[in-house]
């Protein structure tokens, strides 16, 4: 079992949830984040004064899948979510040791 | 006079067919029945003058609350907006208990040049009928409670001086004295009579319609000196601190503007043509200056904010008060224009130049724009709109009375000293006392948590 985690765009999540969707993957998790990369900030006026704002708004989504569905979940997630521009984001698979399902006590691959 | 003669001649008018019928003769007109026609026309119209003036209070409350609650309130950081809108919601309370037991009289009843007595001590004295040292046509007790809400809003404007920083009870006290000490000898030297800067008979008589030195100078001043004393907010001025709330500030602004024209229309304290003029003045000022400062910014930044604009508009309303009642409406628009640019100025530049955390600019809205608009009225007040020394004396310098100008910059002279000295004298007796500043760390948790114990949001419930 794999942990796919994305930082995207916010405004890239209903694309990037229709993709996944497609392929066969339904269940996930939604976070607000704010980050950067190499991204740089933007600026901001108070009165009169310039500031860069570099935590940006981000949107972080979080699933486990099958290791056979790594790479579907990573091409579904890159095609939706890329402009081509810096601060598109990034996409980070870990492996996970364990899943239980709360309802019934599944465990294992089926749980997911 | 018109009137009566008006009311003289419906009343023979009506009469006349009983004169022309050859019946039983009606009884002549008696002196007793037109005085009788008399009182019920100043009835009437006492009546008229009581209306706008009830609703005239009222939006001068508003003006507080939820005005100035929503406006300081959205400019802070959220941690810190239940706090902002808490010390604008105390002045709603204590300065109302306050003026009831002393305030109206040490601003109002005879006394000295400076301060009034004890007279109307627990408003005695202060009924129903007018009291015609002020308004023939309004109850007394109308006019008290309508000079009150300016008492409110007064030390209210002054919390945006110290935001974010200061102890609840500290404030509380410090403000409470500040009404008795700054504002009322402020109020009785401009509107009290035998004031010294009275307009009517004062040694030094000073045009201010609804409270530009009164209300804006005192308050903006003090703010600058409290500002100072208390110090900047931890991290001013290298981390930002952007409002947390744009929308509430605009919300906030916008009542500002409406119940304005209960602050300078309502100044002139009846419902007749002049409540008209000082209306107009006070629109046209705001609408002008949101565009000054707006104009300013996009020239300065590259792009108007919405902060800059509401900004303007209260900078306009601000340096409009004093004139609204003397001035013609051009003379408004120009007035208007000039204070966005000055207003913003004195924000955008002299605030860095110097430094200090003023964080709501209370000074440089209301301190500046007071001193800017107090100096205009001189300039522009004209006898055409209020013929406020005579019916055929010259009233500002328009009008060719040079020497008015410098009538108001002694009002002004006065009035920054009054405040900075009466400020300083406060803020080290209750600083000694109890102490002004919140420690550092109830600071960085925010005055919510710190001070009451609650938080203004809670976007998990």
């Amino acid at each position: 079992m794999l942990k796919i985690e994305a930082i995207i765009q916010p405004s890239k999540l209903d694309a990037v949830k229709d993709a996944l969707l497609e392929v066969g993957i339904e269940g996930m998790t939604i976070l607000e984040a704010r980050g950067h990369g190499r991204q740089k900030g933007h600026t901001e006026f108070y009165r009169g004064r310039e500031y860069t704002v570099d935590l940006l708004p981000k949107v972080k989504i979080e699933m486990v899948v099958l290791d056979e569905m790594k790479e579907k979940a990573i091409a579904a997630i890159g095609s939706a979510a890329r402009t081509g521009r810096i601060g598109d984001g990034k996409i980070f698979v870990s492996r996970v040791e364990e899943a239980i399902r709360i309802r019934n006590d599944e465990r294992g691959e089926t749980a997911l | 006079m018109s009137t009566i003669r008006i009311g003289l001649s419906v009343f023979f008018v009506a009469l006349a067919p009983s004169f022309l019928c050859a019946q039983t003769s009606s009884p002549p007109v008696t002196q007793a029945d037109v005085k009788a026609l008399q009182d019920a026309i100043f009835a009437a119209r006492m009546n008229a003058d009581n209306a706008w003036m009830l609703v005239s209070a009222a939006l001068v409350l508003l003006m507080t609350g939820p005005g100035l609650a929503l406006f300081y309130g959205g400019l802070v950081r959220r941690k810190n907006i239940l706090g902002t809108m808490m010390q604008s919601f105390a002045m709603m309370g204590l300065v109302t208990i306050l003026w009831a037991i002393v305030g109206y009289s040490l601003a109002f009843a005879h006394g000295t040049s400076f301060i009034g007595g004890l007279e109307h001590i627990f408003l005695r004295g202060v009924s129903l009928a007018p009291n015609p040292d002020y308004a023939a046509t309004i109850p007394e007790q109308t006019y008290m409670v309508y000079q009150l809400m300016f008492a409110i809003i007064t030390p209210a404007l002054i919390t945006g001086a110290f935001a974010e920083r200061m102890k609840f009870g500290a404030m509380a006290l410090f403000l409470s004295l500040w009404s008795l000490i700054v504002y009322c000898p402020m109020a009785h030297m401009v509107w009290g009579v035998g004031g010294l800067l009275n307009a009517n008979g004062g040694s030094i008589p000073s045009l201010d319609f609804a409270g530009g030195t009164v209300v804006h100078i005192t308050s903006g001043v003090s703010a600058l000196v409290t500002a100072i004393y208390l110090g900047k907010r931890l991290g001013y001025p290298h981390t930002n601190m952007p409002p947390h709330s744009m929308v509430l500030s605009f919300i906030g602004a916008c009542l500002l503007w409406v119940g304005w024209f209960g602050f300078n229309a309502g100044s002139a304290l009846g419902s007749g043509p002049l409540a008209t003029s000082a209306f107009i003045n006070t629109h046209f000022a705001a609408a002008t200056a949101a565009l000054g400062w707006t104009i300013a910014e996009w020239i300065h930044n590259g792009k108007p904010t919405a902060l800059g604009a509401i900004s303007g508009a209260v900078a306009g309303l601000v340096a409009i008060t004093p004139a609204s009642g003397f001035v013609q409406p051009f003379s408004a628009l120009l007035i208007g224009i000039v204070a966005g640019f000055f207003c913003a100025f004195m924000v955008f530049k002299v605030k860095s130049w110097f430094g200090y955390d003023d964080s709501l600019d209370a000074f440089g809205v209301h301190g500046a724009g007071g001193t800017l608009g107090a100096l205009l009225t001189g300039l522009f007040a004209t006898r055409a709109i209020n013929p406020a020394f005579g019916p055929n004396v010259a009233t500002g310098a328009i009008d060719g009375h040079w020497g008015q100008l410098l009538n108001q910059a002694a009002g002004v002279a006065i009035a920054w000293v009054l405040s900075a000295l009466g400020t300083l004298i406060l803020l080290f007796l209750v600083d000694k006392r109890i102490g002004l500043r919140v420690s550092a760390e109830d600071e960085s948790v925010g005055l919510d948590l710190s001070q009451h114990g609650e938080e203004g949001y809670d976007l998990n419930s």
